[in-house]
């Protein structure tokens, strides 16, 4: 096989593997995936794989790893060059504004919208609310700047920040059950709100995307042991 | 130094980040002459705020009109045009390019946070707690020094790399901190491979030619100190 040997380690309700997934799965390539018990019980593998972060995803290519969601996709679409279409433009200043953007969803959307999620002050949440408004608008102007009118970031098909954002799909679906309000709104963000449409109707969204139900039901219950642990901690470090 | 021919390339900067510090080393690497445009960070230009209307913050580097920001987006955008100029910044091998995009991340997002924290502590409590965040940052970064170096002088092998410049940026900033608190953030006997390293990025051009002494750091965040309890 042209590919040789693909493995990659994630959990279902990762946003981080639904890219790598939605990425292999656009480029056409088989691989074997493994559910890892993230929480619980990390496998021999997974901490021999990632010693620095022991998070997932990792893509394991002919027995190497490759660890972090965004150097994963561009492995992939530096690796098999001619295997299924690009991910990144071709052109160096679009590839610099992808990976812009890129640093973007993951530094501000993605945090704002955790901290809008599981902040540990009503205050906090609110601010978090806000400014994942305010990044929500930055890129919805950034999609109206690089689709120049077509479906996708990637122009006529999807490209690397229709990847980046899809695989956090899931989760921003369920913006109103989890942070109070609905993320695409299409008053507010009427470009991303018909590319969250399109994007979930693709055949790779469909195959790799979890069900927004058990994505929220699994979120709220994530809250509530993050909740407890803080709350444990802080009990022991006021008694000592 | 005067824009290339043909070329219209400016970066805008200053001295004193780092992170303008490491693409302005980015294209020493590659011999590419651009017009050095310094900017007041407490007094923002027009070119600034209309360059990097999302972050307004430097490195900005405006090539032809198009403006390209964050230090390795751009540090890679230089390294991707001007391909055949100087030395390759990323190597050649996928895998490679894998390997040094996840060590500079890392440098970005557990070593920074971590060094500025010792700056930025508010107590001595919490500052003992970043000065161990970073010894532990370091600790990784010596072993990836041994995985990427293969033996050679720099984490780019022969020649200075990706993640040479991600780290090397930061050696006056080191310094700094020593002079302020007394901490050795590479230090021989705990990291002697990157501390051998350091002397050897130090002496490289690109090091020579941009990075400033300690002093003018220290100097910095005494200006940064300054304001900002003055805007309490």
């Amino acid at each position: 096989m042209a590919e040789g040997e693909l493995k990659l380690l994630g959990t279902w309700a990762s946003v981080w593997a639904c890219r790598v997934r939605l990425a292999l799965h656009l480029k056409g390539l088989s691989y074997e995936y493994v559910e890892e018990e993230i929480f619980s019980n990390k496998s021999e593998l997974l901490l021999k794989s990632n010693p620095v972060h022991k998070k997932v995803p990792v893509l394991i290519h002919n027995g190497k790893p490759v660890c972090e969601s965004r150097i994963i996709v561009e492995y992939i679409d530096e690796a098999f060059p001619a295997i299924g279409p690009s991910i990144l433009p071709a052109d160096p200043y679009d590839r610099a504004v992808a990976r812009f953007w890129a640093a973007y969803i993951d530094d501000k959307l993605e945090a704002e919208w955790v901290r809008a999620y599981r902040g540990e002050t009503e205050e906090e949440k609110r601010e978090g609310r806000k400014q994942m408004f305010v990044a929500v608008e930055n890129l919805e102007a950034a999609f109206k700047e690089l689709s120049k009118g077509k479906p996708f970031f990637g122009g006529d098909t999807t490209g690397y920040l229709d990847v980046m954002l899809g695989g956090l799909l899931s989760w921003q679906l369920g913006s109103e059950a989890l942070c109070g309000v609905e993320l695409y709104d299409a008053a507010r963000t009427p470009l991303l709100s018909a590319w969250a449409q399109r994007f979930g109707a693709l055949d790779a969204a469909k195959a790799v995307l979890p069900d927004v139900g058990r994505v929220v039901e699994f979120a709220k219950m994530r809250r509530a042991q993050i909740a407890a642990a803080a709350e444990a901690a802080a009990a022991v470090a006021t008694k000592n | 130094m005067a824009a290339g021919k043909g070329e219209d390339l400016k970066l805008l900067g200053l001295d004193e980040s780092p992170f303008a510090a490491r693409v302005r080393m980015a294209l020493s690497v590659k011999g590419v002459g651009y017009e050095y445009i310094v900017q007041d960070l407490f007094n923002k230009s027009e070119l600034l705020l209309r360059s990097n209307p999302v972050h307004k913050k430097v490195p900005v580097l405006i090539h032809n009109g198009n403006t390209i920001c964050e230090s390795l987006v751009i540090v890679q955008y230089v390294d991707e045009v001007w391909a055949g100029m100087g030395t390759s910044i990323l190597p050649a091998d996928p895998y490679k390019r894998a390997v040094a995009r996840f060590w500079a991340a890392f440098i970005d997002d557990k070593l920074f946070p971590a060094w500025v924290g010792i700056m930025r502590a508010a107590t001595e409590e919490e500052r003992a707690e970043k000065v161990k965040e970073t010894f532990a940052a370091i600790e990784h970064l010596e072993k990836a020094f041994v995985e990427c170096s293969n033996g050679k002088a720099f984490f780019g092998g022969d020649s200075v790399g990706y993640v040479d410049l991600a780290l090397g940026c930061f050696l006056f900033w080191f310094g700094a901190v020593h002079k302020m608190f007394g901490v050795e953030i590479i230090d021989a006997s705990k990291s002697p491979l990157l501390a051998a390293w350091a002397g050897r990025f130090g002496e490289t051009s690109a090091a020579a030619e941009v990075l400033p002494e300690p002093d003018k750091a220290v100097e910095y965040a005494m200006k940064l100190r300054a304001k900002r309890a003055a805007a309490k």
